[in-house]
């Protein structure tokens, strides 16, 4: 911007006088003729009357037309200089512009970016006012609940404490009441009370009188009782705590013990023989000492539990991460991978058995029920053991009603027979009595025995049937005698 | 079930001797004591005014009758019957009476709380206990009647005096933290005292039998608090209800809470089963309506029920409580531990309906039995796990692990069971109504 700038980039300096000298390069003794051609040549190109015309003499120059000429030519050489004179102040200005222009162009450049910043500041700070004022919404909703529910607090106090202070102040009139009435009344009524006797105390024992001793011995019992509570607590406690440690331990014991019987690589297998080396350290320190609580014991305990917990756990997973692995790429772990597949074709095989099998079972089953396909055959069959059976029960039954009858007409025969026998019995009886009474009253005393062969002999002439009947006239005849 | 003929009673005052032999209800200004087993009429006494309190002393030999209004107490002996023990409190006022554990003294609290009177049944003996706590439960007695804590306020304070029960030498005295104690309770053990402030403020605090504070425990602040307490059988457990609907288990070891029991109104948890009454009428055909049949066979009007599995996720019928009364009805209210600590029932006041079970082995809800109506009263046998509950119509309802049956009372006329208590040895239950108590004879084994 600076003016020397200006001057150097686009002028060039002017053609200085001096460096006109009288002897000029161009002309020469020599060359007169050619020079004067020549620059009438110059001279017609410019419209300038020539300053030689053609003639004999070599050196006859036309001094007027010349000096005209050298006249036109200084002015239009003035014209000229004053032309780039102004040609060069205008370039100057131009040239001054256009830097002027250049320098406000980048100055405004720059207004746009600090004004575009300015804009995303203001963006980004409008954007962080309004994330601020949502959480302050959020803050005076909160706050406003809050207010809420510690105004029904602050009201179910109130009523609380008023019906509270009614209740109280209703006691304190009623003591005022009954002071006035107290203060009114002249009865004295005093309280006592009035026993028949007195009785024993119910365990037994005297009463005792209030003593240092009886004060002292109250406070000893009532530590004793306070001891053994304690001691019984701490019993328990301890009891739980060992029945606590041991489940740890053998929870640590099988741990280790899953984590050992997996195959695990190389470097598992170091850290399991760290963790046995561990393991036995605990061993030997809480074998010694299973009911003591020591402290350091505990905490091994504890973190080596938590530990083996842990490493369980890693185990766990990473077998859980391998079968996932496996369905999509080829893992590190091909051992594992064959077992897998191993393990699918079995299981594919055993589908396609059992497939094979409900197969054949679905066809013998169709088989079974499309064999009986004439029906009428299977009916006529089913027909035929049904006669069969028929057959056989309808013979049965008549076998059986053939037994029936046969058992009524023998029924019938009985009871016929009983009645028979019964009239028999009745007209025996008749008849004997009526012997009898002819036989006491007929024989005399000397023949007793007698008439009682005779009987005999006249009963044995019945049929057997009546032999009982024998027996009991016996004991009647014996009965008379 | 067997039942028993009905007896007469007033005040809902019957009870059974601690050594289960004898039943005494009083009958307005009666005491009747009945022998347990056949139930006929052992000893009659006449006291001078319509009892109010009665209480057997606790080796059995001895009734306690207080007539509040006379400010009266009487005495009466079983084993001498003609043997008379009058107190007279006199102008002073009687608000409540009972014995002591070794069923010697009575304690007389006056009008107005101004002080507990000792009195003896051995000696001449009379102790004044002053500034004594008018508060939900301001004294209790230790399980083997050795100690007693008294809750005092002096002076805009909380205090606690232990005594020992023996000559009522005061033990210990010591400021209690709370801001208005409303209650104290002595673990089975005996060796731990449960304090509670009142509902104004969430705070629990366990003091030891010499005064130590051991823990304290507020689960909240500034709601209301805690409404129940309850202690478990062993001493394992200690369960406080509050006006959240939850009820929080809290360990003796460690004094911290180990798990809370929530209420919700719809029951999600696939473990529980939710037993729901559900009420039969019988059809009635029009010519079934005679006179003769209406007043005789009262089984027309009294309703069967049964109770019905319903499915998961079960809807839990919720009465939303007034906001503006003090002492609203919602929370837990009621707790009880089974005998043998496995179980623990749980009341919900604004579910008044429904009674929850819960195992305390897994620390999860068991059942939840829904009623036709407010759950009135609810006992755990003494012996076995299984809770006996009355709604206050002719039936009443017993839960086990097995199931639960509905067993209405045949009882000519009909017998609103408002109250009901467990025999010591768990074979029977006792059944108060309003003027009558009914037997009821219960098997070991229970169908569904």
């Amino acid at each position: 911007m600076s003016p020397s700038r200006l001057y150097t980039a686009s002028v060039m300096p002017p053609l200085p006088l001096s460096s006109f000298n009288v002897s000029s390069n161009f002309c020469t003794e020599e060359n007169i003729s050619e020079c004067i051609l020549y620059i009438n040549q110059e001279l017609s190109s410019l419209c300038f009357p020539p300053i030689f015309q053609n003639s004999d003499s070599i050196r006859d120059l036309d001094a007027v037309v010349a000096l005209n000429n050298i006249h036109d030519l200084l002015q239009l050489h003035r014209r000229a200089v004053g032309m780039m004179e102004e040609l060069e102040v205008e370039q100057l200005k131009s040239s001054s512009d256009l830097h002027y222009q250049h320098l406000t162009n980048s100055r405004l450049k720059d207004q746009l970016e600090l004004s575009k910043k300015e804009n995303m500041r203001l963006h980004e700070r409008e954007r962080q006012l309004e994330t601020n004022l949502k959480t302050l919404q959020n803050c005076l909703k909160d706050t406003k609940e809050e207010v809420q529910r510690l105004q029904g607090i602050i009201a179910s106090r109130a009523i609380q404490y008023n019906h509270d202070i009614k209740r109280r102040e209703r006691e304190h009139n009623r003591v005022k009441e009954r002071l006035n009435q107290l203060l009114i009344a002249k009865k004295e009524n005093k309280q006592g009370m009035e026993v028949l006797n007195y009785v024993g105390r119910s365990d037994g024992r005297r009463c005792l009188w209030k003593t240092g001793k009886t004060e002292s011995r109250h406070e000893g019992d009532m530590y004793k009782t306070l001891l053994s509570e304690f001691d019984n607590r701490q019993r328990e406690l301890m009891v739980e705590n060992i029945e606590l440690k041991k489940v740890l331990q053998q929870m640590k014991r099988e741990m280790v013990g899953v984590l050992n019987s997996k195959k695990m690589s190389q470097k598992e297998e170091k850290q399991s023989n760290d963790m046995d080396q561990t393991n036995s350290d605990d061993d030997e320190l809480l074998k010694g000492h299973p009911e003591m609580s020591c402290d350091h014991a505990r905490e091994k305990l504890t973190n080596s539990i938590r530990q083996q917990w842990r490493k369980l756990k890693h185990h766990v997973e990473r077998l859980d991460s391998q079968a996932s692995m496996v369905q999509d790429e080829d893992s590190e772990e091909v051992i594992s991978k064959q077992l897998h597949e191993e393990e699918m074709e079995r299981l594919k095989l055993e589908i396609q058995q059992c497939k094979e099998f409900i197969e054949t079972q679905q066809q013998l089953l169709q088989q079974q029920l499309n064999t009986p396909c004439d029906e009428e055959t299977a009916a006529v069959l089913n027909d035929s053991y049904m006669l069969e059976e028929k057959e056989r029960l309808k013979e049965e039954w008549k076998v059986f009603e053939e037994q029936r009858k046969n058992f009524e007409m023998e029924r019938r025969n009985f009871t016929e027979a009983a009645i028979r026998l019964g009239h028999e019995r009745k007209c025996f009886e008749d008849d004997r009595a009526m012997w009898l009474k002819h036989q006491f009253l007929n024989t005399p005393f000397a023949d007793q025995m007698k008439p009682q062969s005779r009987m005999a002999d006249e009963f044995s002439k019945h049929s057997g049937r009546e032999e009982k009947l024998i027996s009991i006239s016996g004991k009647v005849s014996k009965s008379h005698l | 079930m067997n039942f028993s003929e009905v007896f007469k009673q007033s005040n809902q005052l019957c009870k059974v001797s601690p050594d289960g032999k004898y039943l005494a209800t009083c009958v307005q200004y009666r005491l009747v004591v009945r022998d347990f087993n056949s139930l006929q009429i052992a000893h009659l006494y006449t006291c001078l005014d319509p009892v109010m309190h009665m209480e057997w002393s606790s080796d059995s030999l001895f009734i306690l009758c207080a007539m509040y209004k006379r400010g009266l107490v009487q005495v009466w002996s079983l084993e001498q019957p003609d043997w008379h023990c009058k107190i007279d409190e006199g102008s002073i006022g009687l608000v409540s009476s009972r014995w002591s554990p070794d069923g010697r003294h009575v304690l007389n609290t006056t009008e107005f709380n101004l002080r507990v009177t000792v009195w003896s049944l051995c000696t001449k003996a009379v102790s004044y206990i002053k500034y004594p706590k008018a508060c939900q439960k301001g004294v209790d007695f230790t399980a083997d009647g050795r100690y007693m804590a008294l809750a005092e306020r002096r002076e805009c304070k909380d205090y606690i005096s232990v005594f020992v029960c023996d000559d009522w030498h005061l033990l210990r005295h010591f400021e209690s933290e709370t801001q208005d104690l409303a209650g104290l309770e002595w673990s089975p053990n005996c060796c731990v005292l449960a304090v509670w402030d009142n509902c104004l403020e969430y705070k629990l605090l366990l003091y030891s039998l010499d005064g130590r504070l051991l823990s304290s425990y507020s689960a909240y602040e500034w709601s209301l608090g805690i409404k129940s307490v309850a202690w478990s059988p062993s001493s394992q457990f200690l369960a406080v209800g509050s006006y959240d609907e939850k009820v929080r288990i809290l360990n003796h070891i460690t004094w911290k809470k180990i798990t809370e029991f929530e209420h919700p109104a719809t029951i999600i948890n696939t473990k529980a089963v939710v037993f729901k009454e559900v009420e039969k009428r019988p059809v009635v055909g029009s010519e079934d309506l005679s006179i003769h049949q209406l007043t005789v066979d009262n089984s027309l009007f009294s309703t069967q029920s049964k109770y019905e599995i319903t499915q998961l996720p079960a809807q839990v019928p919720v009465i939303k409580p007034d906001p503006d009364r003090a002492n609203p009805k919602i929370g837990i209210s009621a707790l009880a531990f089974s005998a043998d600590n496995r179980f623990l029932a749980t009341k919900n006041d604004n579910m008044p309906q429904s009674l929850w079970v819960w195992d305390m082995q897994r620390l999860s809800l068991l059942a939840v039995l829904e009623q036709t109506a407010p759950v009135r009263c609810f006992v755990w046998d003494p012996r076995r796990p299984r809770l006996a509950l009355c709604t206050g119509n002719t039936k009443v309802y017993l839960w086990s692990p097995a199931g639960c049956v509905s067993v209405n009372v045949p009882v000519e006329g009909s017998f609103q069971v408002l109250s009901l208590f467990w025999h010591c040895s768990g074979s029977s239950l006792v059944l108060l109504s309003k003027e009558h108590i009914c037997l009821c004879y219960v098997e070991a084994e229970e169908e569904k």
